[in-house]
């Protein structure tokens, strides 16, 4: 297994409290960092090629270079927990095993940006991980790493959890932000930016939880060499989140840079496809990002390997490629219904549209009304045709990336699986018996 | 139903309320909405009544229609009144290809309700919910705080027996913990 910075040392004893973390070589980084100016903290998170891990992939300490510094006006961190990208699930598995380290990267990261309060934005349904967190918050109070004079640098940092209560688009950042402030979570036009006009209209930074303990290891061995892990322009380590039709599902720490196929069939990582069958299709980034068919994901156009990093997964474009996204990796083996997943997928988007514009709030809607017309069996060839035409009207339109996100699973499908659509078609009701994918007796069988 | 009770929090609910308004700014006491709605929907029976909300107006300061606004947006409050123990099953794409629909259904013949019903004796109410982070153990279900994972029928049958057996009200924001919570401000 490649190098691993973030969960390499999960199963040593204790390293959910300040103790066990600390035993392991915690808070060293922040010792390191306050002794340094904050400006040289951004410089190592510059250098060491980050990119947030939230799913959009922008470098880290380009982001901090963007914050607004008006004289007499307090800046603000916080961290993006609200993981809810479907198929996401490394954030929530780092903070309640290693909260510390989520703790300690938001005090380097808050001194670097010059903040003296900083929140954590957590889903409300994680409500036990919120508690973990003030627990070891409390911790950290009580050892003197947050407060007053931390560590006797003379920075003064509070740092607060703060918990949702259900809805998909508060992860997206100005969603985030309007929820923060005790709104709905209506994504904000922009400009202005967050770095500019965030929270209570102070410059803010919004982080991923991983991006944000990412800072840790690399303040601990420098950016330079931080950069020397992983390929190309995706440097470090990322953590996906593996699910579906896999051996192993979990969450696995890559170096950006594995192949595809070794990621899926090797035995340190998924494990290969359950119950012998074949690979149909994956989703590698989160639900988002557009779906490949085996072949193009195992392949780039060239006929070469493809890699889990940034550039590899969407070489191609969108006609050939994905994205890495947050790195929620689902898989779905040879019996799958691309279709009938698709029809969940848009569900959940229209489910989750805030309404604010009308090509995703009506988009959406109309999407999932049609796809449940090909489960129902009354769909018509014309009908795919319509599909990609309300996809392509969402597409780019919208004041937040929800609506992006809502047409790129539907166009990736049609691209790629349009004869799933027409099989569709052409046997109407009879298709329904296969909208069931793992029937009864998959549940009976013993899968815990 | 229960007896009627006058609408306040209780002492320690009403003090870490005032704990948590704390946490933000001077005058943006708005910002603790979304939790006290949590406090409050512990409090008050797993739903948020008018007058409760009207409370939590008061509470911090706002318009009521302020809270209305928001409690109607997120989709982990009730606002009609629910059973003692909430399934939340996820239904979404990772827990779907798990066989998430046949485990809806499972639980819908087992307590003999559709989603978004109660049972007549107003131990279970049913809903469906998106991704709950935790597709690598999927299938899944939430109740109160809990994470139940890698469910079959089996053992989600099981599950549900025992807290059917306790026969307790559970809650998101568990009320052993309101009591416990530390005090964050230095
Ligand atoms: C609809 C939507 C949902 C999002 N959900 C999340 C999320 O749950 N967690 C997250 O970190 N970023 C999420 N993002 C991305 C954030 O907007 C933002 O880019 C990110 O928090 C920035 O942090 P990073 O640069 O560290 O990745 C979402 C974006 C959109 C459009
Ligand atoms: S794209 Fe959709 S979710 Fe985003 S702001 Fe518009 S309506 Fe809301
Ligand atoms: S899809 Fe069910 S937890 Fe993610």
């Amino acid at each position: 297994m490649g190098r691993q910075l973030l969960i390499n040392d999960l199963d040593k004893e204790g390293i959910a409290t300040l103790a066990g973390y600390k035993a392991n070589g915690g808070y060293a980084a922040l010792e390191k960092a306050l002794k340094m100016k904050p400006e040289e903290v951004v410089t190592e998170v510059q250098k060491s090629g980050l990119r947030g891990r939230g799913g959009a992939g922008f470098p880290t300490g380009m982001k901090w270079s963007f914050i607004a510094k008006p004289p007499g006006v307090p800046r603000y961190l916080v961290c993006n927990a609200d993981e809810s990208e479907p198929g996401t699930f490394k954030d929530r598995y780092l903070m309640q095993r290693k909260p510390h380290i989520l703790i300690e990267g938001m005090i380097i990261s808050s001194f670097a940006l010059g903040a003296n309060t900083s929140y954590i934005y957590i889903r409300g349904e994680m409500m036990y991980v919120f508690h973990i967190l003030e627990k070891a918050i409390q911790e950290a109070y009580d050892a003197g790493l947050l407060g007053k004079n931390i560590l006797g640098s003379g920075y003064d940092l509070d740092l607060y959890v703060h918990c949702g209560a259900g809805a998909y688009i508060c992860g997206e950042e100005t969603g985030l932000i309007e929820s923060l402030e005790g709104k709905r979570g209506n994504p904000r036009i922009k400009p202005p930016f967050p770095a500019v006009k965030g929270v209570w209209q102070c410059p803010t930074v919004v982080n991923n939880v991983e991006t944000l303990a990412a800072v840790v290891p690399i303040i601990n061995m420098t950016g330079d060499e931080y950069a020397k892990i992983g390929i190309g322009k995706s440097t470090g380590t990322k953590l996906i989140s593996a699910s579906g039709h896999i051996n192993k599902p979990g969450v696995y720490e890559i170096e950006l840079g594995v192949p595809v196929e070794e990621f899926i069939y090797s035995e340190q990582y998924c494990g290969g496809i359950r119950n012998g069958k074949k690979l149909k299709a994956v989703v590698a980034g989160g639900s988002s990002v557009p779906i490949l068919p085996a072949e193009k994901l195992l392949k780039t156009p060239k006929g070469e390997p493809r890699l889990m990093s940034y550039e590899s997964l969407s070489e191609g474009g969108f006609a050939e490629g994905t994205m890495l996204g947050s790195g929620g990796f689902i898989v779905m083996d040879e019996d799958t219904s691309v279709v009938k997943n698709l029809w969940n997928f848009t569900r959940f988007y229209h489910h989750e549209s805030c309404g604010q514009c009308s090509p995703c709030r009506e988009g959406t809607g109309w999407m999932e009304k049609i796809l449940h017309k090909f489960l129902d069996g009354h769909a018509t060839m014309a009908d795919i045709d319509l599909l990609w035409d309300i996809q392509s009207k969402i597409d780019g339109r919208t004041i937040c990336p929800l609506g992006d996100a809502a047409s790129w699973p539907v166009a990736s499908a049609i691209r790629h699986f349009r004869s799933e659509f027409e099989e569709y078609v052409k046997k109407g009701e009879n298709m329904r018996d296969i909208q069931h994918y793992y029937r009864v007796n998959q549940l009976e069988a013993t899968n815990s | 139903m229960a007896e009627i009770k006058p609408i306040k929090f209780s002492d320690e609910a009403l003090q870490l309320c005032h704990k948590i308004m704390k946490r933000y700014p001077e005058g943006k006491q708005k910002s603790a909405i979304l939790p006290v709605l949590h406090i409050a929907q512990a409090e008050f029976g797993g739903w948020l009544s008018a007058p409760v909300m009207d409370y939590v107006a008061s509470l911090l300061k706002i318009q009521p229609v302020e809270v209305y606004e928001v409690a109607s947006f997120y989709t982990m409050y009730n606002l009609k009144p629910v059973g003692k123990c909430v399934i939340e099953v996820c239904r979404t794409g990772p827990c779907w290809l798990m066989g998430a629909e046949d485990l809806v259904k499972f639980i819908e013949k087992k307590l003999n309700i559709k989603e978004g019903e109660t049972t007549a004796d107003g131990m279970f109410t049913l809903k469906t919910v998106e991704c709950l982070a935790s597709c690598g153990t999927a299938p899944m279900m939430q109740i109160g705080e809990t994470y139940h994972e890698n469910l079959t029928f089996e053992k989600c049958s099981d599950i549900l027996d025992n807290y059917k057996a306790k026969g307790e009200h559970v809650s998101h924001w568990r009320k052993e913990r309101i009591t416990n919570h530390s005090d964050i401000k230095q």
